[in-house]
């Protein structure tokens, strides 16, 4: 059976010339980067060099580039780290109502632990108004983080408006890049913000490895006390080969960023534009066309996502979906609700990420098997006979 | 993909009595609380036995295997067994279901017991014209 792995936004496969990179730090060179001896050098000049490469990718300087164990883990540190580092100076927190958990969940954990926080809204392609995060900001403002791309929709963010708008007013910017770094050219003082996440697996880098880049003079508290790892920011001895990775895959970014625009955008748009005249009754979500070029999104109405995935997955396709029933809360993607998509419909969502390794042919399989599973589905399903029932009766 | 056991993928990928009965003696419709899904169960009935039993499904891969394996549990039985039928025994029959998808098979379960329950009141609002 074809194997169709679409689910790329999840985690992108690892490159084989980042494997090969990483695989000396897994074995003969295993020194401790704090160590004063040669093995610690040895180690601790690759650490240095993956940080100059994470850097240059996003136009950094390298000692800004702080590694971390996720894009969780970076969301977290700059959430919290930037909030409490900031807390003499004011308590109020803003960051939009389609954010990651690993931010929205530290903004309101800020909230338990006394700061106020203000979701800004999005319209029903997910895009946040700047002049809204202009109204939410106070004086006591400390921190704004909007996410550049998200993950579920695929939705850009006028980063760089807000940006402006943020730095008018003095207020700390953070920005969420785990879905776009790597996949679309991210570039700090273009977007002119403060401090950005990344992740290693959303650019075929490896799992277990992400980076926060924090403007120089910006202060963040630590959230991990121990030794003086990372300019004292994040204690904890390094996670030597998955940083290695990491820099090899942002270097691999940096060099074919074009190429994987132009490989992936026409699998994009083949599949936004395909589907919806294959299968009637399809909202595509998110951005029509400020999208990220890998990422087609819909919510197929009458049915329900978790169901549609195993129908894909007997047929060797692999995607995700923002259903309540494939979430393990049982909750309807926040996502999805925040862009105004009713609960029933929000149960369709089904997502396809690119990568590099997909092909046009991919698209047309999924094109082929996906109607009649969305057909035999919708049989069953007791809103769809309803559906069927009712506009016939308007005839 | 939640964990799911091989009857459950069976009945599943094959489930039995899919559709709707044309002039159904009992309808049960619900609705799920948690994840907010949608059960429809159809009956026939005679001698006092389920002699049809149809379902209709919107929701997640347990709950159209749920429905399905309901369906054939409760065809033939009399009313009062079916009305035995538990969430239990359902996910029991199934080999077991995820935790977090146990809330799925209560549903099948009180469609079935409504449709039933649906019978047994319009009966009687029949008897009562008599
Ligand atoms: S019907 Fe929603 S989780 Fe089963």
């Amino acid at each position: 059976m074809r194997k169709v792995y679409l689910d790329n936004a999840a985690t992108t496969p690892l490159l084989s010339e980042v494997s090969e990179a990483m695989i000396p730090y897994l074995g003969e060179v295993f020194g401790n980067p704090s160590s004063l001896h040669d093995w610690g050098d040895t180690a601790r000049e690759a650490v240095e060099a993956a940080r100059a490469q994470v850097a240059q990718l996003i136009g950094a300087d390298a000692e800004e580039i702080i590694f971390t164990g996720s894009g969780t883990e970076s969301n977290n540190f700059a959430i919290k780290g930037l909030a409490l580092a900031q807390q003499t100076k004011g308590k109020h927190v803003v960051v939009s109502a389609i954010e990651h958990f690993s931010v929205l969940h530290s903004a309101r954990t800020m909230e338990k632990w006394g700061f106020e926080l203000s979701l800004v809204p999005v319209d029903k392609y997910g895009v946040v108004d700047p002049e809204d995060v202009r109204k939410s900001l106070r004086k006591d403002t400390v921190l704004v983080s909007v996410m550049h791309a998200n993950g579920e929709v695929g939705t850009i963010e006028p980063i760089q408006e807000i940006a402006r708008i943020t730095r008018e007013n003095n207020v700390v910017f953070h920005t969420d890049a785990v879905a776009a770094t790597g996949t679309l050219p991210v570039d700090i003082k273009e977007l002119g913000i403060d401090a950005l996440s990344l992740a290693g697996n959303q650019f075929y880098g490896p799992k277990g490895v992400g980076a926060l880049w924090l403007r120089r003079g910006v202060r963040i508290m630590p959230l991990l006390d121990g030794g003086v790892q990372e300019g004292g920011r994040r204690a904890g001895t390094e996670n030597v080969p998955a940083i290695v990775g990491l820099g090899k895959a942002a270097e691999l970014a940096a060099t074919n960023i074009a190429a994987r625009l132009k490989h992936l955008t026409p699998l994009r748009d083949h599949l936004l534009t395909e589907l919806p005249s294959k299968i009637e009754h399809v909202l595509i979500t998110g951005h029509p066309q400020n999208r990220l070029p890998g990422h087609a999104s819909f919510c197929i109405e009458f049915i329900e996502g978790e169901s549609m995935l195993m129908m894909l997955n007997n047929q060797g396709v692999a995607v995700s979906s923002g259903s309540a029933c494939t979430s393990k809360a049982l909750k309807a993607s926040h996502i999805l609700i925040a862009m105004g998509i009713p609960h029933e419909l929000a149960q369709g969502s089904l997502l396809f990420s690119f990568g590099m390794d997909s092909t046009l042919e991919d698209v047309d399989y999924v094109l082929e098997v996906l109607p009649p599973i969305v057909d035999r589905l919708r049989q069953m399903s007791p809103l769809y006979s309803k559906f069927i029932k009712t506009s016939k009766g308007g005839k | 993909m939640p964990a799911y056991s091989e009857k459950v993928m069976e009945h599943f990928m094959n489930p039995r009595n899919v559709g709707e009965i044309e002039n159904p003696d009992g309808v049960g419709e619900v609705g799920n609380p948690v994840c907010g899904d949608m059960m429809t169960f159809y009956i026939k009935v005679k001698d006092n036995h389920l002699d049809d039993v149809k379902f209709k499904t919107f929701g997640c891969g347990a709950a159209i295997a749920v429905s399905s394996m309901v369906s054939e549990m409760a065809k033939g039985k009399t009313l009062k067994e079916a009305m035995k039928i538990t969430p239990r025994l359902v996910a029991d029959e199934l080999d077991g279901l995820p935790k977090q998808k146990f809330h799925c098979s209560n549903l099948g379960a009180q469609a079935l017991q409504k449709a039933i329950k649906d019978y047994l009141s319009k009966k009687k609002a029949e008897g009562g014209k008599e």
